[in-house]
C-alpha cells in the first residue's frame, strides 16, 4: 500500500497527483495509518482464514461442506439468523419508536434494560435461558436441545442492535416533516410508509447486519440450552470448535470461510434493500 | 368566506396561548399576522391549519366548518420555517406528493408539476435533492409543493425566518407577485413589521395571545390602537407626553415653539441615515429623545454632537398620547 510517495514540489507528476487525489499530506498520513491498523486486525487475519480453508486443496473445503453435519450446522446457523433479523427488524423499529416518541413511567428503566443483552457476557446469558426455558424451567416452558433454544438465544443477544442504530435517526427526523404530509393529505399510514420508513431505511438494515452478523457467529449464549445435538441443534460456531479440537484446521476454517461470505451477501442484499425503500419513497 | 374564526381559546398548561380570538379573514386576500415571538400567532396558524387542536371556538374555512376535522381533510398548504422537506425525494417528487396522494393520473401529475416548477423557478432543479438547494429554493419548493394540492387556504409559518436578511427581502417581494398570480387566500406569521407591512393586505396584531389591532398596513402605522402596536410596528421615542416616530420629530438649531429642548448626546451614522439621542434639559422630562434624519438633513442643518437643538412633532406626524 503506497499512500503517498515523496514528489519534488513543482514536477509535472505531482500536479498530475494533485488532481487525481484530493490528499493533503496530513490526511494521506491519516489514511495510511488506519489502512495499516484495519489491515493488520481485520483484512490479514481474514486472507489468511481464507487461504487456509483452501490450503488443503479444493478437496478439503468441498468434503467440508458436503459433511451432512456441518452441512446442517450452516443452515441451521443461516436460517435462524434470517429468522430473528426479521423479527429484530419489526420489533427493534417498535421498541425505538416508543422509546423516541412515547413518554411513559418507567421508561429511563426500560432505556437501560435495552442494553443489558449487550453488557452482559454471552454465557451468562446462556445460564439466565438455561435457568428459564431449561428442563427445570419455572414458568414450564422447556426448549433444551430444540432448534426453538437456538432461535431464543439469538433474540435475546441481537435485540438492542435495530434498537440502538434506528433510535438516534428517529430521534434527528423532525416533526414538521410529518406534519406537512399529514397537510398534503397523506394518512398516517402513508406518511409512515412513504415518509418515515425511507428515512429509517438506512438505519434499519445497519441495525440488522449488525444483528445478523451476530446471530450467525453467536456461540456463548445458546451452547448451553440448545445442547449441540448433531444434525439437530448444532450451530457452526461450535462445529468450528469441534474441528478445531480434532485438529482439523483447514475443515474450522472453511466452515469459517462460508460465515464470512454468508454475512458479505447479506450486508450487500441488505444495502440493495435500503437503497430501494429510500428510492421508492 | 375566507376563514371565520370564532371564541377560539388554547391552553398549555397554564400558559395562555390564544384567549377568545375573534377573527375573519377575507378570501383571495394576503393577510398577515403580526406579533412578538411566543404571542400566540403560530398557534393561531397551527389551529386553521389542524395541526394543533383548540380548547374551545370554531374555524370555518371557505364556508365549510373545519373545527373538528383532521389536517388530512382540510385542504390547506402549509409552509413551515425550516422547510419540511422530504429529504429522499427529488424537488419534483416533492411537489408530486400531494397529488399522487390523491391518486391523480400520471400524465396529469408530471403536467401540473413542471407548471408548479415554473411558477416558484425551480424547473432546471426538479432531479436535485432538497439538500443540494439553497435555503430561499427549499422555501419555493415547499411552496410549490403546498400549492400542488391547491388549497383552499394557504398557510405559512414565519416562511423566511431562516434566511438570511438579502434572501428574505427577495423572497418577499417574489411571494407578494406570487400572490397576485395566484390568487389563494394567504394567511403568514411573521414577527418581522417590514415584512409585514411591505407583503401584506391586511394585518393582524397578536400579543399575549389576544388580537391587539386589524387592519389595513396603512390603518395600522398611521392609527395604531395602542402604544404596543404603534410600538411595535416601528421605532418610537418619546418627546413631551407623546409617544412618536423618530423620523417625525423636527429638529432645528434655531429657538422655536419647541416641544423640548436639549443638546445631542449620542450619533450614530448607519449609511444615508443618522440616528441622534438628544437630552433634553426639561427637568420633568429628562428621558433621551430619539430623532432620525437624514445625512444630508444634518449637513444642512449644521448638526453635531453637543449641539443646542430644538425639537418638535413635524406637521402630519401621528403620534399617540400616553
Amino acid at each position: 500500500m503506497t499512500v503517498d510517495a515523496p514528489l519534488a514540489p513543482g514536477t509535472a507528476r505531482k500536479r498530475r497527483a494533485r488532481s487525481r487525489t484530493t490528499l493533503t499530506r496530513s490526511s494521506g498520513l491519516g489514511l495510511g495509518i488506519a489502512l495499516t491498523w484495519f489491515s493488520l486486525l481485520v483484512l490479514i487475519p481474514l486472507c489468511l482464514v481464507v487461504i487456509q480453508s483452501v490450503d488443503g486443496g479444493w478437496e478439503t473445503f468441498r468434503q467440508t461442506l458436503t459433511n451432512p453435519q456441518t452441512a446442517a450446522a450452516l443452515r441451521l446457523t443461516v436460517l435462524q439468523a434470517v429468522y430473528v433479523t426479521a423479527i429484530n427488524v419489526g420489533m427493534g423499529t417498535l421498541i425505538a419508536w416508543v422509546l423516541v416518541r412515547d413518554s411513559f413511567p418507567g421508561k429511563r428503566l426500560l432505556e437501560v434494560v435495552i442494553d443489558i443483552p449487550f453488557a452482559l457476557p454471552t454465557i451468562v446469558a446462556g445460564l439466565v435461558l438455561l435457568s428459564l426455558y431449561g428442563p427445570d424451567s419455572p414458568l414450564g416452558i422447556n426448549v433444551a436441545n430444540t432448534g426453538r433454544s437456538v432461535f431464543l438465544a439469538l433474540l435475546f443477544v441481537t435485540l438492542p442492535f435495530v434498537v440502538r442504530t434506528v433510535q438516534p435517526v428517529l430521534m434527528e427526523l423532525d416533526r414538521d416533516v410529518e406534519e406537512a404530509a399529514a397537510s398534503l393529505g397523506a394518512s398516517r399510514f402513508t406518511t409512515l410508509r412513504r415518509i418515515i420508513l425511507p428515512s429509517l431505511a438506512p438505519a434499519i438494515t445497519a441495525g440488522a447486519a449488525l444483528s445478523f452478523a451476530r446471530g450467525i457467529s453467536e456461540y456463548g449464549s445458546l451452547v448451553l440450552l440448545s445442547g449441540n445435538l448433531p444434525l439437530k441443534t448444532e450451530v457452526a460456531s461450535v462445529r468450528i470448535l469441534t474441528y478445531i479440537e480434532n485438529g482439523n484446521e483447514a475443515a474450522a476454517a472453511s466452515v469459517a470461510t462460508i460465515l464470512l461470505l454468508v454475512a458479505l451477501a447479506a450486508i450487500v442484499l441488505l444495502q440493495v434493500l435500503s437503497s430501494r425503500v429510500a428510492r421508492r419513497g | 368566506m375566507g376563514i371565520e374564526i370564532r371564541g377560539v381559546n388554547k391552553n398549555f398548561g397554564d400558559f395562555v396561548a390564544l384567549q377568545d380570538i375573534d377573527l375573519s379573514i377575507p378570501s383571495g386576500q394576503l393577510t398577515a399576522l403580526l406579533g412578538p415571538s411566543g404571542g400566540g400567532k403560530s398557534t393561531l396558524l397551527r389551529i386553521i391549519a389542524g395541526l394543533e387542536s383548540s380548547d374551545s371556538g370554531t374555524i370555518e374555512i371557505e364556508g365549510l366548518d373545519a373545527t373538528g376535522l383532521p389536517a388530512q381533510k382540510r385542504n390547506v398548504g402549509f409552509v413551515f420555517q425550516h422547510y419540511a422537506a422530504f429529504k429522499h425525494m427529488t424537488v419534483a417528487k416533492n411537489v408530486a406528493f400531494g397529488l399522487e396522494i390523491r391518486k391523480k393520473p400520471k400524465d396529469e401529475v408530471k403536467r401540473r408539476v413542471a407548471e408548479l416548477l415554473r411558477l416558484v423557478h425551480l424547473e432546471q432543479f426538479s432531479h436535485r435533492l432538497p439538500s443540494q438547494l439553497s435555503g430561499g429554493q427549499r422555501q419555493r419548493m415547499a411552496l410549490a409543493r403546498a400549492l400542488a394540492i391547491e388549497p383552499s387556504v394557504l398557510l405559512l409559518d414565519e416562511p423566511f425566518g431562516a434566511l438570511d436578511a438579502k434572501v428574505r427581502k427577495e423572497l418577499r417581494e417574489w411571494l407578494r407577485r406570487l400572490h397576485d398570480e395566484v390568487h389563494v387566500t394567504t394567511v403568514f406569521v411573521t414577527h418581522d413589521q417590514e415584512e409585514a407591512l411591505e407583503v401584506s393586505d391586511n394585518l393582524v396584531v397578536i400579543n399575549e395571545g389576544r388580537i391587539e389591532q386589524i387592519g389595513t398596513p396603512d390603518d395600522l402605522y398611521d392609527r395604531p390602537a395602542s402604544e404596543f402596536v404603534l410600538s411595535f410596528l416601528g421605532p418610537v421615542t418619546r418627546l413631551g407626553d407623546k409617544l412618536i416616530r423618530p423620523h417625525d420629530i423636527d429638529i432645528t438649531r434655531y429657538e422655536h415653539a419647541a416641544t423640548a429642548t436639549g443638546r445631542i448626546t449620542r450619533w450614530t451614522r448607519v449609511g444615508f441615515e443618522i440616528r441622534l439621542e438628544v437630552t433634553p434639559d426639561d427637568v420633568l422630562h429628562p428621558d433621551p429623545v430619539q430623532v432620525i434624519v437624514t445625512r444630508t438633513e444634518a449637513t444642512a442643518l449644521q448638526l453635531h454632537e453637543g449641539a443646542q437643538v430644538w425639537l418638535r412633532p413635524r406637521a402630519g406626524a401621528e403620534s399617540v398620547v400616553s
